[in-house]
C-alpha cells in the first residue's frame, strides 16, 4: 500500500478493492515504522483517522456518493489550522493551541473525503529553509538521515518521500514547498497567489504565502490542487475564479512548447551536479519537440533582498498577535502587563523568528520605511515585470530549485544569511505571485534527489502541470524510493 | 540606508517588538542583523525613482462581504485557549490605561 | 496681545451595521463579556479580515454629507501598537489614502452658522475593552473589538468649548439623520478627542501656537465642554507663567501631548509627551485589497443623502416662520421633523402645531424617554388637534388633556373632545353667567380688584381661574378675561 499514489488509492477504494481503513492503517503502520527516525510528524490523529475511514467504508458499502478523494490519507503542515488536535506552527508559543475552526483547505479536503492522519513539522512559523528552525525537533531527509529535508515544509516533504502518506499540504512563501520537494525527491506545487485560500494558514508573509500540494507524482498534485483551489469569501486576496480542473487536462498534448531558460539562473554558485541534472532535464523536453529559448530575468540578483525585507516586515506584524494574552504560551511570572508580552514572546519564539521580527520591525519603523520596505516594494515591481517580459518569449521557464542538493544538518544553521542565499531560485516567483512546480529530475553522486523547477505565467497551473506531467512520462526519477522506505515497499 | 545595527538600536527594536533579550542575544543579534542589513543594502544599486511599489501581487479590488451575521463563538470557545481567565474575561496583570492610542 | 483658542476635533462614531467591520460577528449589545466574538476578531492564528460593504457605504454617505471628496482609490493600513484590548496588536485603519477628505460642516452658532472644515473621514476597527475594577488584575472583553468606527477629523476651526459642544451635537444629529449610527452617548457610540491649543498674537510680533493637548476618549458632551474649557484655562495660565519667566510656551518648543480627563475631579491628567510618542509603523495591510469607487456606485450613494439638519432647520424657520429655538427643538430627529411636516398638512397651519410639539407633545415624549415620532401618534390626529386649538374649538389646557388621551387610543381629537366634554364654550351669555357666579362667590377678590390697583391683575387672574373651574375648563380663557374686565369696569362705575 505504501507505494500507491493518491489516484491509485482513490480508485482502489472507490472500486472497493481496498478499504479506507486499510489505506489509513497502512499509513499509520509506515509512520510507526519510520517516523521515529524521520521525525516528520508533530502529531498523529490515529483514532480520528480510523473513525473517518470506517465512516467512508460504511457509506461505500451502502452505495452512497463519496468525494473525489474519499478514503485517501493525507498529512497537513502544522501551520494550517485544524479543529482537531493542535496547530503548533512548530513553535513553543503555540504548542498547546487548539484551533476552534478549520482552514478552508482542510474543510475542502475533508469534504472531498480525504482523511488527515497528522500534522507535519516545519521551520517555526514557516521561517526557514531546512526545518532546523522547528521549535520541536529536526526532521531528517529520508534519503540521508544526516541531511536536512529542506524547509520550511520539511515534514510534509519527508512524510511523502518516506511513503508515510501519499500526499501532504505544505505552504510556500519563498520556496518552502518547492525546496523541500526538491531535497526529498517529491513533487511540490506553489499555485498562483490567490489561487488557494489562505484562510486558516497561519500568516508569515501575507502577500507571498500560498498553500500547495506535495505528492509523489504530478497527477496527484493536480488532483489535490483541483480540490483545494477556488475563490473563498473568507480570504480577500483570493482570486475570483472557481477551482482548477487540472487533473482532467493533464494528458493533453503539450505540442509547440517554448521553454525559457534564464541565464541568471544557470550562472555562478550552482553546483555542477545540479547544473547537469537541470540541463539533462531540459534535453528531455527538447526530445519531445520543445524549443528552448534564452531569456533574461535581469533583476534576479535583487530578489532575495527584496523578499526578505517584505517577508520580514509582514511577519513582524503578523506575529505581533502572539503575546500570551488571549491564547498560546504565557510566561509564568510577569512583573506587569508589558513584561507579560516581552517575556512570553522571548520565551516562546526561537532565534530565527526573533531575528525576522526585529528586522521587520526595523524596516517598518519611523525613518526607515522608505529606505527599506517601500524600496523593496518597488524592486518587486521590477521583478514582476521581468517575468511579464520573459513570458512573451516562452510558455514556461525551466531552472534549478536550489544551488545544491540537500546539505547536512547543522551545516548552515549558524549563518542566517548563508541560509537565505539558498532561496535564490525559488524566491522571485513568490514576489511575482506566479505558479511554480518542483519535480524530481535527477540524483547526486551521493544519492540525494535533485529537482527541476518549472515556472508558469499567472493562473496557468493547468498548463504548467501538463508540461510537468510530460516530463514524468519520459523519466522515472519520481518513482525512486529512499532506501529507508524501500524495504517496506512491496 | 544605514548598514549597521548597534546594540543600542537592537535594544530599541526589541522594545518595539516586545521581545525581552539577554545581553548575549543583543550582541549576537546585533552582529547577525548588521550582516543581513548590509546585504539588503544591495537594493540601493537600483534606481527606482520612477517605479510604482507593488503591495499586492494580484490586481484584486473591492472584496466585500454582506452585512449578514453568523453565529459567534460561545464564551467558553472564545476563552478556551486563554492562559488565564476571570469569569468571562481574559485575565491579565493590571493594565495602565495610559497606552491606549 | 490677542489670544484665540484653537481646537480641532477627532470624533469616533460607531456605525450601526449588523455585523463587525471585518467579520460576520453580530453587533448586538451583549451583557456577557466575550459572547460576541469569532476567531477573526479575537485575532487567532490564520484568520483574515473581509470588509463589510454596508459599513463602507455608510462611511461614504457621511463623507458626502460632509461635503468631502470621495477617494476613487483607497486602501487599508495596519497601525501597530501593543495593548491587551487590541487582539492583533495592530489596528486596521486608513493612513495616507482615507476614503474621504476635504469637506466641511456648518454648525449653528448664535443666530447664524459657522463653517468647520473637515480634514478627513476614514474607517477603522474598534478595540475591545479593558475592565479595571478588580484588584490586582484587569479583565479584557473583546465584544467591541472589530466594531466599525468612522473617524472624523476636523480642521482647527473651533474656537471655544461651547463651539466644540455644538460641533459634537451637530455631528451627532447628522449621523442620526443619515441613519448610519444611533450615536447614543450612553452606549459609547461617539467618542471625542479635542486637540486644544491657543493661537497667540503678541503686539508687534509674530503669531505662534502654544503646545497642543490632545484630550483622549471623552464620551459625553459635558465632559467635552468641561475638558476643552479646562485646557484653555490651563494653557492660559502656563502661557502667563512662561512669559513671566521669559521661557517659550510654544508648539515648537514643547510639542504635542496626550492628556486624559478626570471628570469627577474636573481636571486633566498628563499621559504622554512627544518623545514617547508611538511609532505606529503604518504599512499597507497585505490581507485586504483596495477599494475602487466608480461613478455609478457614487451616484447611488449620493442619492441616499437626505436634507441635512442644518438645511432643514433653516427651511423650517423660513417655511413655517419658526424661531431658531423652536426649529431646533423640532428637527432634533429626522422622523419627528418629517412627522411635523405631515401634521402641518393636516393642521392647515404651523404656529399652533409648533407650540404643541414643543410643549405637551415634547413633555409626553420625555416622560416616556422616546422621541415624539416614537410616540406613535399619526400625523392626521396631530394636525387635527392643532387645527381645533387654532380655531378655538378647544382651549390650550383642554388640548393638553386630549393629547394625553390620544396616546392611549385611536380616536380622533374631535371625538375625544366631545367625550371628555372639552369643547370650548364661547357663548357670551353662558360666560357672563359664570363670571357672575364666580364674582358672587368671591367678594373679597372683587373688592381687591376694584379697591387696589396693585392687586387688580392678580385678583382678576384669580377670578378667571375660578370661572375656569366652574366651567370645568370649557370656558374660553380669553373671552372670560374680557368679560371680567367689562364687569369690573361696570362695577367701578
Amino acid at each position: 500500500m505504501a507505494g500507491m499514489t493518491v489516484s491509485e488509492i482513490r480508485d482502489a477504494i472507490a472500486g472497493r478493492r481496498m478499504s479506507s481503513r486499510e489505506a489509513v492503517q497502512g499509513c499509520l503502520s509506515q509512520i510507526e515504522r519510520l517516523d521515529g527516525q524521520v521525525c516528520a510528524f508533530v502529531s498523529v490523529a490515529a483514532d480520528r483517522a480510523l473513525d473517518l475511514a470506517d465512516k467512508i467504508d460504511a457509506r461505500l458499502a451502502k452505495g452512497e456518493q463519496v468525494g473525489v478523494l474519499a478514503g485517501v490519507p493525507v498529512a497537513v503542515k502544522d501551520n494550517i489550522c485544524t479543529r482537531f488536535g493542535k496547530t503548533t506552527c512548530a513553535s513553543k508559543i503555540l504548542a498547546n493551541f487548539a484551533s476552534p475552526y478549520d482552514a478552508t483547505v482542510v474543510a475542502k479536503l475533508e469534504a472531498a473525503g480525504a482523511i488527515i492522519v497528522g500534522k507535519t513539522n516545519l521551520d517555526e512559523f514557516a521561517m526557514g529553509s531546512s526545518t532546523e528552525n522547528s521549535g520541536m525537533f529536526v526532521t531528517r531527509n529520508p534519503w540521508n538521515a544526516e541531511c536536512v529535508p529542506g524547509g520550511s515544509s520539511g515534514g510534509s516533504a519527508a512524510a511523502v518521500a518516506a511513503r508515510m502518506v501519499p500526499a501532504a499540504l505544505g505552504s510556500d512563501t519563498g520556496g518552502s514547498i518547492r525546496l523541500p520537494a526538491s531535497f526529498c525527491g517529491v513533487v511540490g506545487l506553489k499555485p498562483t497567489y490567490g489561487r488557494v485560500s489562505r484562510y486558516g494558514l497561519v500568516a508569515y508573509g501575507s502577500s507571498l504565502d500560498q498553500i500547495g500540494p506535495m505528492t509523489r507524482d504530478v497527477r496527484d498534485a493536480a488532483l489535490l490542487l483541483d480540490v483545494i483551489s477556488g475563490h473563498d469569501g473568507r480570504d480577500s486576496t483570493s482570486i475570483d475564479a472557481p477551482g482548477t480542473k487540472s487533473a482532467a487536462k493533464l494528458d493533453e498534448p503539450i505540442g509547440g512548447l517554448r521553454i525559457g531558460v534564464a541565464k541568471e539562473y544557470l550562472g555562478e554558485g550552482l553546483a555542477d551536479e545540479v547544473r547537469a541534472a537541470v540541463e539533462s532535464a531540459i534535453d528531455v523536453y527538447r526530445s519531445l519537440g520543445a524549443e528552448v529559448v534564452a531569456v533574461s530575468l535581469p533583476h534576479s540578483e535583487y530578489a532575495i533582498a527584496a523578499y526578505y525585507l517584505i517577508a520580514m516586515a509582514e511577519a513582524s506584524s503578523n506575529l505581533s498577535r502572539y503575546d500570551g494574552v488571549h491564547y498560546g504560551y504565557r510566561t509564568p511570572e510577569p512583573d506587569d502587563f508589558i513584561d507579560l508580552y516581552s517575556k512570553s514572546r522571548a520565551e516562546g519564539f526561537g532565534a530565527e523568528v526573533k531575528r525576522r521580527i526585529m528586522l521587520g520591525t526595523y524596516a517598518l519603523s519611523s525613518g526607515y520605511y522608505d529606505a527599506y520596505y517601500l524600496k523593496a516594494l518597488k524592486v518587486r515591481t521590477l521583478i514582476k515585470d521581468d517575468f511579464v517580459e520573459a513570458f512573451k518569449k516562452c510558455d514556461v521557464l525551466a531552472c534549478p530549485v536550489s544551488p545544491t542538493p540537500a546539505f547536512r544538518i547543522g551545516e548552515k544553521i549558524e549563518d542566517p544569511l548563508a541560509m537565505y542565499l539558498g532561496d535564490v531560485y525559488t524566491i522571485s516567483l513568490n514576489l511575482a505571485g506566479l505558479p511554480g512546480v518542483s519535480i524530481p529530475a535527477g540524483q547526486s553522486e551521493a544519492g540525494l534527489p535533485i529537482g527541476l523547477q518549472l515556472m508558469g505565467p499567472h493562473l496557468q497551473e493547468e498548463r504548467l502541470l501538463q508540461i510537468a506531467h510530460a516530463f514524468e512520462e519520459e523519466t522515472d526519477w519520481h518513482t525512486r524510493v529512499p532506501p529507508m522506505a524501500d524495504a517496506q515497499t512491496a | 540606508m544605514p548598514e549597521q545595527i548597534d546594540e543600542r538600536q537592537v535594544r530599541h527594536i526589541a522594545v518595539l517588538s516586545r521581545l525581552k533579550l539577554s545581553d548575549q542575544e543583543v550582541a549576537t543579534f546585533s552582529r547577525q542583523l548588521s550582516a543581513i542589513l548590509a546585504y539588503v543594502g544591495k537594493l540601493n544599486e537600483l534606481d527606482t525613482s520612477n517605479v510604482e511599489p507593488t503591495a499586492h501581487a494580484v490586481p484584486i479590488q473591492n472584496a466585500f462581504r454582506k452585512d449578514e451575521p453568523e453565529d459567534p463563538l460561545t464564551v467558553d470557545e472564545a476563552l478556551a485557549g486563554a492562559p488565564q481567565r476571570a469569569g468571562s474575561f481574559f485575565k491579565v496583570p493590571k493594565v495602565l490605561d495610559q497606552d491606549s492610542a | 496681545m490677542k489670544i484665540t483658542p484653537t481646537i480641532g476635533m477627532e470624533i469616533h462614531v460607531q456605525l450601526a451595521t449588523r455585523t463587525k467591520m471585518f467579520c460576520s460577528t453580530p453587533l448586538e449589545f451583549a451583557a456577557e463579556p466575550n459572547s460576541r466574538t469569532c476567531p477573526v476578531c479575537i485575532g487567532m492564528p490564520g484568520v483574515l479580515p473581509v470588509m463589510n460593504r454596508k459599513a463602507y457605504e455608510y462611511a461614504v454617505v457621511v463623507g458626502l454629507a460632509l461635503n468631502c471628496k470621495i477617494a476613487e482609490f483607497t486602501k487599508w493600513d495596519r497601525k501597530s501598537y501593543y495593548y491587551p484590548d487590541l487582539p492583533k496588536n495592530y489596528q486596521i485603519s486608513q493612513y495616507d489614502q482615507p476614503l474621504s477628505h476635504g469637506g466641511y460642516l456648518d454648525i449653528p452658532v448664535g443666530d447664524g452658522t459657522k463653517r468647520i472644515g473637515i480634514t478627513r473621514a476614514h474607517l477603522e476597527e474598534d478595540a475591545g475593552k479593558n475592565v479595571h475594577d478588580q484588584p490586582g488584575y484587569s479583565g479584557i472583553d473583546l465584544n467591541r473589538a472589530g466594531t466599525p468606527l468612522l473617524e472624523i477629523v476636523s480642521e482647527p476651526d473651533i474656537n471655544s468649548a461651547e463651539e466644540a459642544g455644538i460641533y459634537g451635537r451637530e455631528l451627532q444629529r447628522l449621523v442620526r439623520y443619515l441613519g448610519v449610527s444611533e450615536a447614543d452617548m450612553q452606549k459609547g457610540h461617539m467618542r471625542f478627542e479635542p486637540n486644544v491649543s491657543l493661537w497667540v498674537e503678541p503686539e508687534g510680533g509674530e503669531g505662534y501656537f502654544t503646545p497642543i493637548f490632545e484630550v483622549k476618549n471623552l464620551n459625553s458632551f459635558r465632559a467635552l465642554e468641561r475638558a476643552v474649557a479646562w485646557v484653555i484655562d490651563y494653557h492660559q495660565a502656563e502661557l502667563n507663567r512662561h512669559m513671566a519667566e521669559g521661557k517659550p510656551y510654544t508648539l515648537e518648543a514643547v510639542g504635542k501631548q496626550n492628556w486624559g480627563w478626570r471628570d469627577e475631579a474636573g481636571r486633566g491628567e498628563f499621559q504622554r509627551g512627544k518623545e514617547e510618542a508611538h511609532d505606529y509603523r503604518y504599512f499597507p495591510d497585505p490581507d485586504l485589497v483596495p477599494v475602487v469607487m466608480d461613478e455609478d456606485w457614487l451616484s447611488e450613494l449620493r442619492a441616499r443623502v437626505p436634507e441635512l439638519p442644518i438645511q432643514k432647520r433653516a427651511r423650517f424657520m423660513e417655511q413655517y416662520a419658526m424661531s431658531l429655538a423652536d426649529a431646533e427643538q423640532i428637527i432634533v430627529d429626522r422622523a419627528t421633523a418629517d412627522l411635523f411636516e405631515a401634521a402641518r398638512q393636516a393642521a392647515g397651519e404651523a404656529d399652533t402645531l409648533t407650540k404643541q410639539f414643543n410643549s405637551f407633545w415634547s413633555r409626553c415624549a420625555n416622560e416616556r424617554e422616546c422621541t415624539i415620532a416614537q410616540l406613535g401618534v399619526e400625523a392626521e390626529r396631530l394636525g387635527e388637534l392643532a387645527k381645533m386649538t387654532a380655531k378655538g374649538t378647544i382651549n390650550a389646557t383642554a388640548a393638553a388633556e386630549i393629547a394625553t388621551a390620544m396616546l392611549e387610543c385611536e380616536e380622533s381629537p374631535a371625538a375625544l373632545a366631545e367625550q371628555m366634554g372639552k369643547l370650548q364654550v364661547r357663548d357670551a351669555g353662558q360666560t357672563e353667567q359664570w363670571v357672575e357666579q364666580a364674582m358672587a362667590a368671591n367678594e373679597k377678590a372683587v373688592q381687591d380688584a376694584l379697591g387696589n390697583p396693585k392687586k387688580r391683575k392678580a385678583a382678576a387672574g384669580f377670578l378667571r381661574g375660578q370661572v375656569m373651574k366652574l366651567s370645568k375648563g370649557q370656558a374660553d380663557p380669553k373671552l372670560v378675561g374680557e368679560v371680567i374686565e367689562k364687569r369690573l369696569g361696570e362695577l367701578a362705575g
